[in-house]
């Protein structure tokens, strides 16, 4: 097994996660402080500066995941009426909640999950998350409000910004109500600036992949990644991915490889599959292929939060940007710019069985793509929490015969 | 490396293990193949003294031997290992040497590989994660019509009528069958039925090309579907010599060039 080099970082990050959840649970449990539940491409910002906590279930859903935990709980909510066919984030933490059970009781020390406020969701990534958060405010009786996006957009146009812009604006009552404190434009437009600040060094670290070879692979930026999500709009954030950008052109300054003997450079695109992360690492590792780039990893790159002017805007749009709410063309395109910027020889694509929202393996995106760079590629099916849909052995064979036949150095 | 060069390729499949063993010369020397049981490193141990029996050599006449198949990582004295999916290319190429279509129909996973003229791999697709369409429908659908194995095709030549089960799943097509059986379907047409759904489902997995080869258990067994597959696509279609043991030949060819 290839050996793993973790980062200085992820020691300062575990300390980091640690406040985020004693924060969150403090603030539910002070009568005085509120918390909000977002979607993971929500608008966390708004909610900050509303002076709430905000708390991610979707980074819950990976941890469940990660542990392989969701292979006792997704059964639960199946048997709840959540079928095995939908979002696996959704079924193992609803699953985990109907066993009053969670990870952060050992990781963390808490009680529990901390309750909400309110529920405040964004459809640009799909509808399971509406339907997940439904769940929630049935449970506990608190309001959900949220951005119904469009999605499959091409360009994205002035007309979609007006809308979502207009949906965030007709959420504040409801926030303002459930904060218990008016809205502050200055304070919002803080907020922002360290979600563009944040978004920037993350897309800078993720950007040294770019040398050859790669400081980190997709597998390590999996790990580094969850400041990006759950502390976007801190300093403290801020200041980790500052750190992580300097550990990672240390790396290059000492000619440190994420994987030994680089030899191809592998495009991941899909979603991780939390419970074979470290495993599909070692492997990857062993066959001398770095996962350089991924679109996963990517989504919390957001680019118009840099974009100035009116923070209601630059927030709509970077929001409506997001990879996954995009056209297939739209896709094609981004990908394509991502290849040449990371000279990839390959891409794996990972189907994921519960989240046709990522998979972007199902209307001929993967043939064309081909087409048009030449970079060959490969489909894996499995599942980012629901192990039951994933076969190892037939995955990594498709993607072991895969490597055996990727030139180096190009596209075939 | 000993006085008299001979090389080993070993398939160890989830169902059957295969091996072929090689001259100097690359001719086969002995051919061998067992149920694979519970463990890959027992299931090669005894193809690698089977085949040196046969061949009358010993262990230390093997210059080089290469893994290939779902336990090729469990092979202690193995030299190198590679995918199926190469193995099954160069075995391919190596008796036809153009550009073709490989269809291998296994115990529990089909595969299309398109080889190009030079031998090279061009693209692969796999069966996604259930078996139907493989070795393990034929016998599961065999077992529910109580068809000994060695009659299905024999009855499925008998056929006056063409059916295809339509469903993806190895068990809902088990329910398909009881209801045509309960709607007075004969033997006959329920037995070509299998070979038709085998090969519907290789058909949908990707574009085939105008020549194929064959290889796998299931064509060793039932030759009928190579029938059906040139039918289908209008393919000329070839099946492997020896199509079960082509993943262990290819294995032994790659042993030979060095592994
Ligand atoms: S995008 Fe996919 S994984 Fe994420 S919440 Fe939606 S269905 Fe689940």
């Amino acid at each position: 097994m290839p050996e793993f080099k973790p980062f200085r970082a992820q020691k300062r990050m575990k300390a980091l996660m640690a406040g985020h959840f004693h924060g969150v649970d403090a603030a539910s449990r002070d009568p005085q402080r509120r918390v909000a539940w977002c979607t993971s491409v929500g608008p966390a910002e708004l909610l900050r500066s509303l002076g709430f906590e905000v708390y991610f279930p979707e980074n819950h859903g990976a941890m469940l995941g990660a542990t392989r935990k969701a292979q006792e709980y997704i059964p639960k909510a199946n048997a709840a009426g959540y079928s095995p066919d939908i979002c696996s984030y959704l079924t193992s933490d609803v699953g985990a909640y109907l066993a009053g059970e969670t990870p952060l009781q050992q990781a963390y020390g808490l009680e529990g999950v901390p309750r909400p406020d309110v529920l405040v969701y964004n459809t640009n990534q799909c509808r399971d998350v509406k339907d997940w958060f439904a769940f929630y405010s049935r449970e506990f009786g608190v309001p959900l409000v949220g951005v119904n996006s469009p999605v499959n957009v091409g360009e994205v146009t002035a007309e979609h910004v007006a809308g979502a812009v207009a949906q965030y604006r007709a959420l504040l009552p409801a926030l303002e109500a459930a904060a218990g404190q008016r809205f502050d434009i200055d304070r919002f437009r803080e907020v922002l600036a360290l979600s563009a600040d944040t978004s920037r060094l993350w897309k800078a670290c993720l950007w040294k992949a770019r040398h050859r070879p790669t400081p980190l692979t997709f597998f390590d930026a999996c790990i580094l990644m969850g400041p990006a999500v759950v502390l976007r709009g801190t300093p403290d954030a801020v200041a980790f991915y500052e750190e992580t950008l300097a550990e990672l052109d240390e790396r290059i300054a000492a000619g440190v490889a994420a994987v030994e003997g680089e030899r191809l450079r592998i495009y991941w695109e899909g979603m991780p599959v939390w419970g074979k992360l470290r495993d599909l690492a070692g492997f990857l590792g062993e066959l001398h292929a770095a996962a350089v780039v991924s679109t996963y990893c990517n989504s919390w790159v957001f680019d118009a939060f840099d974009q100035g002017g009116d923070p209601f805007e630059a927030m709509a749009r970077a929001y409506l940007d997001l990879f996954i709410a995009r056209s297939d063309d739209a896709k094609e395109e981004i990908m394509a710019g991502l290849l040449a910027d990371f000279a990839v020889d390959g891409i794996v694509y990972h189907d994921a069985k519960t989240c046709p929202n990522n998979s972007n393996t199902r209307y001929g995106l993967p043939q064309r793509l081909k087409e048009r760079t030449g970079v060959p590629y490969v489909i894996v099916y499995g599942d980012l929490n629901d192990l039951r849909c994933f076969s190892e052995e037939q995955a990594k064979t498709s993607i072991e015969a895969f490597i055996e036949q990727v030139p180096a150095g190009g596209a075939a | 490396m000993s006085a008299r060069p001979l090389y080993l390729g070993l398939d160890l499949g989830s169902a059957w293990s295969k091996a072929v063993l090689l001259g100097p010369d690359g001719q086969v020397l002995a051919r061998a193949a067992r149920r694979t049981g519970m463990r890959f490193e027992d299931a090669a141990g005894a193809l690698r003294d089977d085949v040196l029996d046969r061949a009358g050599a010993t262990a230390a006449d093997l210059a080089s031997v290469v893994s290939t198949g779902y336990g090729r990582r469990n092979v202690p004295f193995a030299d190198a290992r590679r995918t199926e999916i190469s193995c099954h290319a160069r075995g391919a190429h190596h008796h036809f040497p153009r550009e073709l279509d490989l269809v291998d129909i296994g115990g529990q996973d089909n595969k299309i590989v398109h080889v190009r003229r030079d031998g090279a791999v061009a693209n692969f697709l796999m069966n996604r994660k259930c078996a139907a369409g493989t070795g393990a429908f034929v016998e599961e659908i065999a077992h529910r019509l109580d068809v000994p194995l060695e009659e299905l095709e024999p009855l499925a030549e008998a056929a006056t009528r063409e059916i295809t089960l339509s469903s993806f799943c190895t068990v809902f097509s088990a329910t398909e069958v009881i209801k045509l059986i309960r709607e007075g379907e004969s033997p006959g047409n329920l037995c070509r039925g299998i070979f038709n759904s085998v090969i519907a489902r290789v058909v949908e997995m990707g574009p085939l090309g105008g020549f194929i080869v064959m290889s796998g258990g299931v064509v060793a067994a039932f030759p009928v579907v190579a029938r059906i597959l040139a039918e289908k696509t209008g393919a000329e279609v070839a099946v492997a010599p020896h199509p079960q043991h082509l993943g262990a030949f290819g294995a032994a060819l790659v042993a030979r060039e060095g592994g």
